[in-house]
């Protein structure tokens, strides 16, 4: 079977699995947030954490709890990575670094897991678990939450009450993260992922040299890495490793995982909403942009421009033999579309506008579909902008699932839209600018560029891939980074609980002819405009001089 | 103050832009400079703050290059500055044609005992009384107290035909500085100097008082959040550039800058506003502030009195109904005859229909010497006339006309209450008539039918109202089976019938409860308090003070009808903020092909590739994205000032149409515009 052929089986199979589960998971997801009933052991768990889970809470006290929980997330795993040398199951490893420690906090508690480490060489197996892995369910968790109650703000009206964040939180975690992830790690057991807690194993290699191979819980980390966008790999190499991806059938499940959530919260949007064709439209853009990435970008990476690769089939270098060309082009391009950050090839080695194009998935803000929770609120929040400069086309003050875009929610919404790119040029600017930061580069030329704008990129879009080729382990990038995500990750949060806060106050509009229809396809087009128009304007400029001067 | 009467067809339009005023706004563009004035335009500020650095780099390091680029800089922001001074200048020609209105009169002012003393019209304090007599200009805002006079009022409307104004009724409001022309009144002020219709009138004309509106504030926010992102990308691409071996100039990067940044919507943005409110004056409606255009913009139900706005404002007779056994010409003629002397439009078109379905003549008034009308009271609900020969006819509502009939002897028939009955339920009004001819008994001859006339085209614009997704209800204090009638004939949505005004306003309010825009017109001072309930109350200059005071649009012609021009106008202003917007972001795209090319190819040949206007060099293509920047913002004040043509369309057709011309186009139109300059630009020696 040719690497094409095999390329378009694999996304039918998966646009074939998304689709029988888009609906009942959709609604489940619906069913889990309205349901009145807690099951005995969340009831057990309020009792501990002394939540009154029957409490509807204001936007305030939901992001201030959201805060509280996150704050006191990014503390305890920084003290784990810390004091590691005093905790059990450390296979020997010492305590992590301050800055790199900060990084990794950050990095996992805003959901972006950008690993400034190789997880097999310096957490371990308790950090993995109780730290890392632990925080891969409830990062997630929080990016649903969120995503709840914006939908419950546009949902509601006259009223100040968004919902139970500490509700929302358990929830997602108990009902939704866990038994999905569960079924999927067994599966990936069973199609040859590592779960053991072995300490390594000395093995002799083919040079006669000895050689440890560490072994550990790595298909359950696996399954919520994938499933929470996460992203974090138990290795180095990510998926790209064969304990982590033994081969295309766990590659399949693998980019099915990450999409899954991101996918079918979109159901869960329309059917809360009432009005299932808003959900339909969310997704239709979301499929738009996937698609025509994967299109660029496995169109790319299959045309090689070398001679000697296009002699050799195509652009292999940095790729995995045992997926190819298209598997790892959907890979990539579902990795960089959800926030997800796994990589199962290294983006860094693809070709200059191919790896380019990775940086500008990222660049669209992380919605197509983007990640768990996340990936929806993003979309609404550019679908609120789109509806303003629309709404103001057809003459009336803009609305959207009948409630007015006033300017306080363009206020929100445009605070929202500001900090990512901001950021992201901000930190590429810095690390240019500065003479230190620029030694971590390991290509010269535009190629450099790409690596340090992929890098701030990943970070500000709570991406957590690496383009590779650049040494961020150091005290500029662990800082910088660390700050980036924790910033694009929960100022915008709380942006969009304000925003859900002052959606939630308004009285419905009523639907009337001239009230702008935002489930055609003419709406969904604009979207999907707006969102290239302004990623692109945005990042054109350091495209130009990176992937663009290298591969043009 | 120009006339512009619509024809009742026409869609709204604005003023054409008289090329006159672009040179003539020039010093007002000048002064406007003034960086405490820009700095309230935040998107002009930055191009501002960029010209005045890159005159003194310009200064520094002077070249052909770097002086071009500085004076089109400048002139981006001038240009956005005349744009406003333009549609500034439109109101300020209007308000001092009412300021000539405003000329120092002196009021003759009546003391408690009711002689008159002379003082200053500017000194009238609230609850003066003073006398106008003919040939006198009111002193100030007021209620006529007594008597009744013709006035000419085309100061403040522009219309020459005088209007009566009378004590008590709707019709009691005069205006300071219009000219009493018959009779004499005594009028009560009822605004404090300097707070007249006409101050308020020369302030909002004059964008004195212009506020802005949510839809513009919010506007102005996401235009700021994105020149902050685009300052964002132009300030990090030196690092980049320098790393790229290719540190680029300052001035060529104010010069990015500038052709990023959404400067053509922000340079014509407050034009739209004034140009907007401007166009309602040139409708002679009177907007107390932008907001409520907005408001009348989104508005979803339309409450529309039928009297005068639907219908022409009178019934007419349609046929006449004789009873068995009478001659329908006889009827007709006695119908003539009572109505000979009643002027009513009702009575007029008995004596008209008599004639056209008869061939009656009408009796010149001195035929019938010694006939003795009967006028209409509201007491007796009659009319008639009382013949030589002691033939008397009485001709009005059925209960009425029944009882005469049987105080003069007569007996009824069943016959008349079929048909008045039958009538009423088609949503008429029945007149029944009778004689009496020489005290034998009395008879009721038939029944005139009369009709409610609905104006002409009526329904053609609810049916674009409805598409507009706008409800229209009529609002009568007819019977609900005339009110279903006429709303079928004319093609409402709903009717409120034998309306009060608590119940108008009860209406108001429940379609508020229910998140909905109201728009109403009103005139009487028991509208006054739906008028202020609405989200659009626009009041008749015909009515009472009272109502001026609660709407928050006041209609010089008072034309009911034109509430749905203020709907589009309202929508209009929306619309044009956002086609322009859409044009604006959209025309970025063709200038980063110009200028990214151009900046990098030296260092990357590859990035000539984006060079698709094959521009001729890199500082003329620069220099020519600069201009093409400047250029369009010129171009586009005339459509600025007239707005984007409306139609009554669904939205989603509204938004295919727009989006075609304003957002594609703006993709396209500046590659084009670009290029041409380009050619230009690239004769100049030192450029190219």
């Amino acid at each position: 079977m040719s690497d094409t052929t095999a390329g378009l089986l694999q996304v039918g199979l998966l646009i074939a699995a998304l689709a029988a589960c888009y609906r009942p998971l959709g609604a489940y997801m619906a069913r889990v947030y309205e349901s009145e009933h807690d099951t005995r052991a969340e009831r057990v768990l309020y009792r501990v954490m002394g939540v009154d889970s029957k409490a509807d809470q204001r936007w305030p006290s939901y992001a201030r709890a959201l805060l509280a929980f996150s704050a006191v997330s990014v503390l305890s795993l920084y003290a784990f990575q810390r004091l590691q040398a005093h905790l059990p199951m450390n296979l020997g490893f010492p305590g992590v670094a301050p800055d790199q420690a900060f990084n990794t906090a950050t990095s996992f508690v805003s959901n972006t897991n950008w690993q400034s480490y190789s997880g097999e060489s310096t957490m371990g197996h308790l950090v993995q678990m109780s730290g890392l892995a632990v925080q891969n369910f409830v990062s997630a968790a929080v990016g649903m939450a969120v995503a709840v109650a914006l939908i419950r703000g546009f949902v509601r009206s006259r009223t100040d009450r968004l919902g139970n964040f500490w509700v929302d939180l358990v929830r997602s975690s108990l009902r939704i993260l866990l038994p999905i992830s569960v079924v999927g790690a067994i599966t990936l057991v069973a199609l040859g992922a590592v779960q053991n807690f072995s300490s390594g194993t000395k093995v002799s290699t083919l040079a006669g040299e000895s050689q440890t191979i560490t072994g550990g819980p790595v298909a359950s980390q696996e399954a919520i890495k994938e499933l929470g966008t996460n992203g974090g790999g138990f290795y180095n190499a990510n998926s790209a490793h064969p304990f982590e991806n033994p081969n295309p059938f766990s590659n399949l499940l693998e980019i099915f995982l990450l999409l899954l959530i991101p996918v079918c919260l979109t159901y869960t949007f329309g059917r809360m909403v009432k009005d299932k064709r808003q959900g339909y439209a969310l997704l239709a853009a979301m499929t738009v942009l996937w698609g025509a990435i994967l299109a660029g970008i496995s169109i790319l990476e299959a045309n090689h421009p070398g001679t000697a690769l296009n002699l050799a089939g195509a652009s292999m270098e940095g790729k995995e033999t045992r997926f190819g060309v298209a598997a790892s082009s959907l890979f990539a391009t579902s990795t960089t579309g959800t926030s997800t950050g796994a990589v199962n090839s290294f983006h860094d080695s693809f070709t200059a506008l191919g790896g380019g194009l990775t940086i500008f998935n990222m660049g669209l803000g992380e919605v197509a579909p983007g990640g768990v929770g996340s990936g929806l609120y993003g979309m609404l929040v550019l679908a609120i902008v789109t509806v303003f400069v629309a709404g103001l086309m057809v003459g009336r003050t803009p609305e959207y699932l009948r409630k007015k875009i006033t300017p306080r929610e363009i206020k929100l919404v445009s605070l929202n839209i500001l900090i990512m790119p901001v950021l992201a040029l901000a930190g590429t600017g810095l690390a240019m600018g500065l003479p230190k930061p620029k030694e971590s580069i390991l290509n010269p030329g535009p190629h450099g560029l790409s690596e340090v704008l992929y890098a701030f990129m990943s970070a500000g879009n709570n991406n957590g891939s690496a383009f590779a080729g650049l040494s961020v382990n150091t005290g500029f990038y662990n800082t910088a980074l660390g700050l980036i995500m924790l910033a694009v990750r929960f100022v915008p949060i709380v942006l969009v609980l304000a925003l859900a806060g002052s959606l939630a106050r308004q009285q419905p509009v009523p639907a009337t002819a001239g009230t702008l229809p935002t489930h055609r396809t003419l709406f969904v087009g604009m979207l999907v405009g707006v969102i290239i128009v302004v990623a692109g304007l945005t990042f054109f400029p350091a495209l130009a001089l990176g992937p663009l001067a290298e591969g043009l | 103050m120009p006339s512009t009467t619509p024809t009742f067809r026409s869609r709204v339009h604005g003023g054409l832009l008289d090329p006159k005023m672009l040179l003539t706004s020039l010093p007002d563009a000048a002064r406007k400079l003034d960086p405490r004035v820009m700095v309230r335009n935040p998107v002009m500020f930055v191009v501002e703050v960029g010209a005045v650095l890159s005159t003194a780099l310009a200064i520094q390091d002077p070249s052909l290059f770097g002086w071009s680029v500085v004076v089109w800089l400048w002139l981006t922001v001038v240009f956005a500055n005349l744009a406003e001074a333009v549609a500034e200048g439109r109101g300020k020609a209007q308000a001092a044609t009412l300021r000539r209105a405003k000329t120092e009169n002196v009021a003759r002012r009546l003391r408690q005992d009711g002689t008159e003393e002379s003082i200053a019209g500017a000194q009238l304090m609230l609850g003066d009384r003073v006398v106008v007599d003919a040939g006198e200009v009111i002193p100030g805002d007021g209620d006529v107290v007594e008597g009744v006079a013709s006035v000419d009022e085309s100061a403040i409307t522009g219309e020459s035909a005088p209007v009566i104004r009378e004590s008590g009724g709707d019709r009691s409001s005069v205006t300071g500085g219009t000219k009493v022309l018959s009779d004499r009144i005594v009028v009560q002020i009822t605004a404090k100097p300097g707070e007249s219709f006409i101050d308020r009138m020369i302030s909002l004309v004059e964008g004195a008082s212009r506020q802005k509106t949510p839809n513009e504030i919010a506007l102005n926010i996401l235009l700021a959040s994105l020149t902050i992102v685009f300052l964002m990308a132009t300030v990090t691409l030196q690092p980049f550039a320098i790393y790229s071996g290719a540190q680029q100039s300052l001035i060529v990067l104010v010069a990015l800058l500038v052709c990023l940044i959404p400067t053509t919507i922000g340079a014509l943005l407050s034009a739209i506003g004034i140009a907007g409110m401007d166009r309602l004056v040139q409708h002679n409606v009177l907007a107390m502030s932008g907001r409520a255009v907005e408001a009348a913009g989104d508005v979803n139900t339309l409450l529309l009195d039928k009297t005068g706005t639907i219908t022409l404002g009178n019934r007419q007779a349609a046929e006449f109904l004789a009873v068995d056994g009478v001659d329908p010409e006889a009827l007709a003629d006695a119908a003539q005859l009572s109505s000979l002397a009643d002027v009513t439009p009702e009575g007029r078109s008995i004596v008209v229909l008599a004639k056209t379905a008869h061939g009656l003549r009408e009796r010149a008034p001195g035929e019938l010497k010694t006939a003795h009308f009967v006028a209409f009271t509201a007491q007796i609900r009659m009319s008639g006339v009382d013949l030589d020969g002691g033939r008397q006819i009485r001709k009005g509502a059925a209960a009425a006309v029944m009882t005469w009939v049987r105080d003069n002897g007569g007996h009824p028939t069943d016959e008349v209450g079929a048909i008045v009955d039958g009538i009423s339920t088609a949503g008429g009004t029945p007149l029944v008539v009778a004689e009496c001819v020489n005290g034998t008994a009395a008879r009721a001859l038939g029944v005139v039918h009369l009709k409610d006339v609905v104006k002409d085209g009526m329904r053609e614009r609810f049916d674009e109202m409805r598409r507009m997704g706008i409800r229209t209800v009529m609002i009568t204090g007819d019977n609900p089976l005339t009110a279903r009638d006429i709303a079928e004939e004319a093609g409402l949505d709903d009717f409120l019938a034998e309306a009060t005004p608590e119940d108008k306003m009860a209406l108001i309010k429940s379609e508020q409860e229910g998140g909905r825009l109201v728009a109403m017109t009103g005139d009487g001072t028991n509208d006054a308090p739906a008028l202020a309930q609405a989200d659009v109350g626009v009041a008749m200059n015909t009515g009472t003070s009272a109502a001026k005071e609660a709407g928050n649009m006041v209609d010089l012609d008072s034309n009911p009808t034109k509430l749905i021009e203020i709907v589009e106008i309202g929508k209009q202003l929306l619309i044009t903020r956002g086609a322009l917007t859409t044009f604006s972001i959209a025309n970025d795209v063709a200038k980063y092909f110009a200028i990214i090319p151009a900046l990098f190819a030296a260092v990357y040949p590859g990035l000539d590739k984006l060079n698709i206007m094959g521009l001729s060099s890199p500082d003329s293509a620069i220099l020519s994205a600069v201009i093409f920047n400047a250029l369009i913002i010129v171009a586009l004040v005339p459509l600025s000032l007239k707005g984007v043509q409306y139609r009554p369309v669904s939205a989603d057709k509204l938004l295919r149409r727009n989006l075609g011309i304003y957002g594609l186009g703006g993709l396209i139109a500046p590659f084009v515009g670009i290029k041409i300059i380009d050619l230009l630009v690239s004769l100049i020696p030192g450029i190219a």
